[in-house]
């Protein structure tokens, strides 16, 4: 695999080194693992960093009320939080069930049009009759304060960023890191720093959410065009009234598009925090995962898509639509919505609807499931873990670790130059360093068996997507579908079928990454320009030979991107498979949270796991820069 | 009297360590050899002019040429790398920020070539911006808005918004945002050039109305010689940031000063451009001439009926001062001529 | 809650005054008196869910408080104590650490009593297992019969299925230092415990799992505890060598020190509730099996044993 994968590679002028060049490599990485292979000892349970992890806890615990640290910082930031929470808290309850779905009606009406008005009212609707109302509200209230401090945090530093060159080039490294590290692995510091509760879930939302915020913000800063800026220069503008009355206005709907993707990206975190005492539709699914009831967490996956739709609608039609535009008329609509929406939340209305659920049916055909295709499910599973994962496990776990920071050193090089070999290395380093080899390679192990079938899977679907229109319409609202669902809600049917195993994390995390891989490959072949295609289709290519000698080669930027997209998101998935019998890293970071002693090791696994997340994204993004046509 | 703008030995350098080039061996360098052993270009290269109050005076030249950096210097929009720059005998080089603006504010104005538009606001606030950020009251602000919308005409357009106007639509916005601000100099950076070329000529022809109307002092890029010859009192020619040529449309039609110019001229109708003075011959002693006679300045298209109708040579005169004679053997080559050198 | 929030204000002015916020600065004041709310940490298991189903239907429908179920893992329920986010955990095992921690030497935490539940932890097969290898139950000859117990999971060695990662358990410890040729495999909750048990006993596949009483699936279906190394006083003081078994935990309730020094009905309540193991193993098998919600299943009980609960109430409510 290495041979063909590294050959685009090759500038002109070398052709032979670049070759034979990773040929050797893999030789050399094959002798060196051959003679200095390992029994793959058990990780210590006691290792350095662990101790110093605990520690640090232990620190924390006993200063907590006493340190100025935590007395006139860390407490003041949760003491804030817990305000802004409850404010928000206190302004959408208040407004009661009726006057909030009016409410949010009129403001997808007045910000994106009748359309999206019916599909909020819906939505809102859907919420009382699934049920679930107080446990939607509670879910948007940690999602609507956590986005409305990403924004007053990461929209100036977007603009800075634009605007001053060395905060935006130091900005980006930090960017990417928060951008590629695991959910999962941000809780157990956040409940050191700021214990269980809202505010903790908040501020690890916010930590998730913020990067979308700042990256869009300054990308659309940096778009305005440069011609206006000089105009308005040209008249005298001072750099206030640049940013104002030009830069702002300007970057206007690319800012609320940020605001789109931070809610997108906040409402899969705010589910994500139930783990650490969060309120809201998560608590419904960490249940349902409890039970195995995967009819609960049904319910409650639709109404988090629901809502996901609901805030996704209004916020790209806000982005669609200019401001400034507003005449008489909508000001006059704006208003008119207003009254309706006190007047309705006058109105003595209940979220006593009718029940709707999909529970029992869903349940009952997972039963179903479960009985009849249970030896095609545990061969499925036999057969992968036996004959992808084991294997894969065995050699990664009897590697010594030098030899796995060297290959990975040189296959950096190789793919990206000396900085991805620099970067990569350090980070296999570290990741021996914390005490957790042994769990890092199983995790690695199951991470790549699981990106290989993704890939291989996701590939196809996209081809045959981009080859029959019939299939990518039919295909597409079960993409978006799967894109809007928290990661969390694929381990349980996962888990149904397949039980405690590394397999349900592998299959998790498989419809958790195939959407992104199939939409890139799909677009990758579609974008491949209708002309080129009808010079092959003249010279006489047959559909496969312009598939394979034309489209794909050219689509390959498509295909790389979608390598390093997915590989980051099935990490983050194999890591939540520790919830559910997938061990390795995850377990440890479960455990962390979960078992006093084990705090330091779970600590230490959270950051083993962002290790591994940046040694694999440099090594598949160096691929994908080193040459991927963009 | 001083001249409205006057340049001298500006340089313009990008690149690493720009200052090293001006005053050096390097300064010498041709393009591409300075390129390859500096890293750095001298996009305008010790260029000196001086534009009169009240000239239309046009800097022409190809893609690449400078010009644009050049008119960018002016306001120092583009900071020069030395050089003296001077608006009404004001060094603007020395200006402060402050003073800068003020200039950008109340004296110098300009039109882009992309027009330079906000998006976001409507015809009338984009004519006011100028006013708006000097901190004009917005009743006056758009009271003046509004004159300079009639005198671009554009009255009626007022509410919508650029995207909602055609080109020429948003151009005619873009000047009249520049007149908004009354200043005493215009610059236009090849405004027209993105332009349809029938709204070209029409936007060419109210840039010539409206400078007999108002009588500013104009500096107009472009890269269109037709253009240039059309509007322009001086023509400037620049060539890889050095200035090859300034002179009059005559001047450089009748007498370009090297092959580059006469290149660039050489399809121009010389009938169209050149007077009788670039054509006329002395009398042969004792000829006979017709009574009436023509002034040296008639362009040469103008006097062909006459020419061509009289059976005598005409005198040619400058004032009432006889200075020549013209008949039909010097206006047919001036005619038919176009790749020749017209005879002197 | 707009009261909270001006509350929260004023204590923000309040710290500023005189100096520094502590870690659950802004939280809500348990209910003194008043008929407040009451924090419920619920964790992960079916029996505790029974105690709170039931505590939490008096609450509710006899002394007219508002309860707040909280669905959290035990640790993270102790730290609940802290932040003021929960009040009362109604079934606590053992916990020494955590006692000493949050109990000792941050102070916010009492003990309120035991249960009356007997909680005991071990190891078990299917009884068809015991019947036809009868010399299984000693935890010496697990190795012999190491590879009946191989999964996908198990690294060619026993697997040994465990729950929520969150459980309490030596297991690990126990594997290495009784040198067992077994690998602990988390399935991530009671349920999938339940369910690879039924599984074991329905389709007579062999399973050793972790398991604890009391559960009412020992009333429907029959396995058989493992014995390990009897326990003695003190074998489980380090949690990374023990050696021995699980002890008879006599489950406890544990609640806020706030919410205790408040002394409302509700602490009374709570401190005088006390069942047997049947009693909730009934209510267990009511919201497991009979598909009732937590209250359907609490008003059943309710109804069925008003002998039970009525002492619970306290006088003058």
């Amino acid at each position: 695999m290495t041979a063909t994968m590294t050959r685009p590679v090759l500038r002109a002028g070398a052709p032979r080194w670049g070759r034979v060049l990773p040929v050797l490599l893999v030789v050399a990485a094959v002798v060196g693992y051959l003679v200095f292979r390992t029994d793959a000892a058990a990780d210590s349970e006691d290792a350095a960093a662990f101790r110093f992890f605990t520690q640090v806890r232990d620190w924390v615990d006993a200063n907590r009320d006493t340190s100025p640290v935590f007395l006139y910082g860390v407490n003041y930031v949760r003491l804030g939080v817990r305000l802004l929470v409850d404010a928000v808290r206190s302004g959408l309850s208040g407004l009661g069930f009726a006057g909030l779905v009016a409410a949010v009606t009129a403001l997808a009406a007045v910000l994106a049009g009748w359309r999206t008005a019916l599909v909020a009212l819906g939505g809102f609707l859907a919420f009382g009759f699934l049920g679930l109302w107080t446990e939607s509200v509670d879910t948007l209230v940690l999602t609507v304060s956590a986005v409305l401090l990403a924004v007053l945090i990461g929209v100036p530093i977007g603009v800075l960023a634009a605007r001053v060159g060395w905060v935006g080039a130091a900005l980006r490294p930090v960017l990417d890191v928060m951008q590629i590290m695991p959910t999962f692995a941000y809780l157990a510091p956040m409940t050191l720093l700021f214990l269980i509760g809202e505010p903790a879930a908040v501020i690890a939302t916010l930590i998730y959410a913020v990067p979308a915020t700042i990256r869009i913000t300054e990308l659309g800063i940096r778009e305005v065009p440069v011609t206006t800026v000089e105009a308005a220069t040209a008249l005298g503008s001072t750099g206030r009234q640049l940013l104002t009355k030009v830069r702002l206005p300007l970057a206007r709907p690319t800012i609320v598009l940020a605001v789109n993707q931070t809610i997108m990206m906040a409402l899969s975190m705010v589910v994500i925090t139930a783990l650490i005492n969060a309120p809201g539709l998560g608590q419904n699914i960490v249940q349902a995962l409890e039970r195995v009831n995967v009819g609960a967490a049904f319910d409650a996956g639709l109404a988090i898509v629901v809502m996901a739709v609901v805030l996704d609608r209004i916020t790209a039609g806000a982005a669609r639509r200019r401001a400034g535009r507003w005449g008489r008329g909508r000001w006059a609509a704006a208003a008119a919505a207003l009254v309706a929406v006190v007047v309705v939340a006058l109105l003595p209305i209940g979220e006593d609807l009718p029940r709707v659920s999909f529970a029992a049916p869903v349940n009952d055909l997972t039963g179903w499931i479960e009985l009849h295709w249970y030896d095609a499910t545990e061969w499925l599973k036999n057969a992968v873990s036996a004959g992808l994962l084991d294997p894969l496990e065995t050699v990664l776990t009897t590697t010594p670790w030098w030899l796995f920071v060297l290959v990975v050193a040189a296959f950096g090089a190789l793919v990206g130059g000396w900085r991805t070999a620099g970067i990569a290395g350090l980070a296999a380093a570290g990741i021996a360093g914390l005490g957790l080899w042994q769990h890092a390679m199983q995790t690695l192990a199951t991470v790549l068996v699981t990106i290989v079938l993704t890939m291989a899977i996701g590939v196809l679907l996209g081809i045959w997507s981009a080859r029959h229109d019939w299939f990518a319409a039919g295909l597409r609202p079960v993409l978006d579908a799967a894109q809007t669902m928290p990661s969390f809600v694929y381990l349980l049917p996962a888990v149904a079928l397949f039980g405690a195993s590394r397999f349900t994390a592998v299959v998790a995390g498989f419809v958790y990454a195939f959407p992104p891989v199939v939409r890139l490959v799909d677009r990758g072949l579609r974008d491949v320009p209708a002309t080129v295609v009808e010079a092959a289709t003249a010279a006489g290519s047959t559909s496969w030979q312009l598939l394979w000698k034309v489209q794909l080669p050219m689509a390959r930027g498509g295909l790389l991107l979608a390598a390093n997209q997915g590989i980051v998101m099935v990490l983050a998935m194999v890591v939540l498979g520790g919830l559910v019998g997938a061990g390795a890293l995850g377990y440890d970071v479960v455990a962390g949270f979960s078992q006093r002693e084990d705090f330091g090791k779970g600590l230490a696994a959270g950051f083993a796991i962002v290790l591994l997340g940046i040694l694999l994204d440099r090594l598949t993004q160096g691929f994908h820069h080193a040459k991927g046509p963009r | 009297m001083t001249s409205t703008i006057t340049v001298e030995h500006l340089w313009k350098v990008f690149g690493p360590k720009p200052e090293r080039v001006v005053g050096t061996e390097l300064a010498a360098l041709p393009r591409a050899e300075l390129r390859a052993r500096t890293g750095c270009l001298a996009a305008v290269k010790d260029v000196s002019f001086a534009v009169e109050a009240g000239e239309v005076f046009v800097v022409m030249g190809l893609s690449g040429s400078g010009k644009s950096t050049l008119v960018r210097c002016l306001t120092r929009l583009i900071e020069p790398t030395s050089g003296e720059i001077g608006i009404d005998g004001e060094p603007v080089r020395e200006m402060n920020p402050r003073r800068l603006r003020e200039l950008r504010r109340h004296r110098v104005a300009m039109v882009f070539q992309h027009f330079g538009l906000l998006p976001h606001r409507s015809v009338l606030d984009n004519v006011a911006y100028g006013l708006e950020i000097q901190g004009v009251g917005r009743a006056e602000r758009h009271r003046r808005a509004g004159e300079m919308l009639a005198l671009v005409g554009l009255d009626g357009h007022e509410q919508q918004y650029p995207e909602q106007l055609s080109g020429g639509m948003q151009q005619r916005v873009g000047l009249a945002r520049a007149l908004a601000i009354d200043p005493a100099v215009l610059l236009f950076d090849e405004p027209f050039s993105a332009l349809d070329p029938l709204i070209r000529r029409d936007m060419q022809a109210e840039v010539r109305r409206l400078h007999a109307e108002v009588g500013k002092t104009l500096l107009f890029i472009t890269h269109d010689l037709a253009e240039a010859l059309t509007l322009g009192d001086r023509i400037a020619v620049l060539r890889d940031g050095e200035l090859v040529q300034v002179g009059t449309p005559e001047d450089l039609v009748g007498d370009p000063a090297d092959d580059y110019v006469a290149d660039f001229v050489r399809d121009v109708p010389r009938s169209d451009v050149l007077t009788l003075k670039w054509i006329m011959r002395d009398p042969a002693p004792g000829e006979t001439v017709e009574d009436q006679p023509l002034p040296a300045a008639t362009v040469i298209r103008d006097a062909i009926p006459r020419v061509l109708g009289a059976k005598l040579p005409i005198p040619v005169v400058d004032g009432d001062r006889r200075v020549g004679v013209v008949d039909a053997d010097q206006l047919l080559p001036a005619l038919i001529g176009h790749h020749r050198q017209v005879p002197v | 809650m707009r009261l909270r929030t001006a509350a929260s204000a004023a204590l923000i002015l309040t710290l500023t005054a005189c100096g520094g916020a502590t870690s659950g600065a802004g939280e809500t004041a348990p209910s003194a008196g008043a008929k407040g709310t009451v924090n419920l940490a619920v964790n992960p298991w079916v029996g505790y869910e029974s105690n709170a189903a039931v505590v939490g239907y008096l609450l509710e429908k006899k002394l007219g408080y508002k309860v707040d179920k909280k669905e959290l893992k035990e640790e993270v329920s102790w730290q609940g104590f802290e932040t003021g986010e929960v009040d009362v955990i109604l079934e606590n095992w053992g916990h020494a650490d955590l006692k000493k921690t949050y109990i000792e030497q941050k102070k916010v935490a009492v003990e309120v009593g035991k249960t009356g539940n007997k909680g005991l932890i071990g190891w078990y097969v299917p009884q068809w297992m015991a019947d036809q290898y009868p010399d299984i139950t000693d935890y010496k000859n697990l190795n012999k019969y190491a590879s009946l117990f191989k999964t996908s999971e198990s690294k060619g060695k026993g697997q040994l299925l465990d729950g929520d990662p969150s459980y309490v358990t030596n297991d690990v410890a126990l594997v290495n230092t009784l040198k067992l040729d077994y690998t602990v495999v988390f399935s991530g909750s009671e349920a999938a415990i339940i369910k690879a048990a039924q599984q074991a006993t329905a389709q007579k596949k062999p399973l050793l799992f972790y398991f604890y009483e009391p559960q009412w699936l020992f009333a429907k279906e029959k396995y058989a505890r493992i014995t390990l190394p009897p326990y003695t006083a003190g074998c489980d003081a380090d949690p990374k060598k023990v050696a021995c078994d699980y002890p008879i935990d006599e489950l406890d309730k544990i609640a806020s020190k706030k919410f205790a020094d408040a002394n409302s009905t509700a602490y009374q309540l709570i401190k005088n509730f006390q069942w047997t193991n049947d009693d909730q193993n009934l209510v267990s098998d009511y919201l497991t099996n009979q598909g009732m919600s937590a209250d359907q299943a609490a008003e059943k009980w309710v109804n069925e044993h008003e002998s039970t609960w009525k002492p619970w109430i306290p006088a003058g409510s």
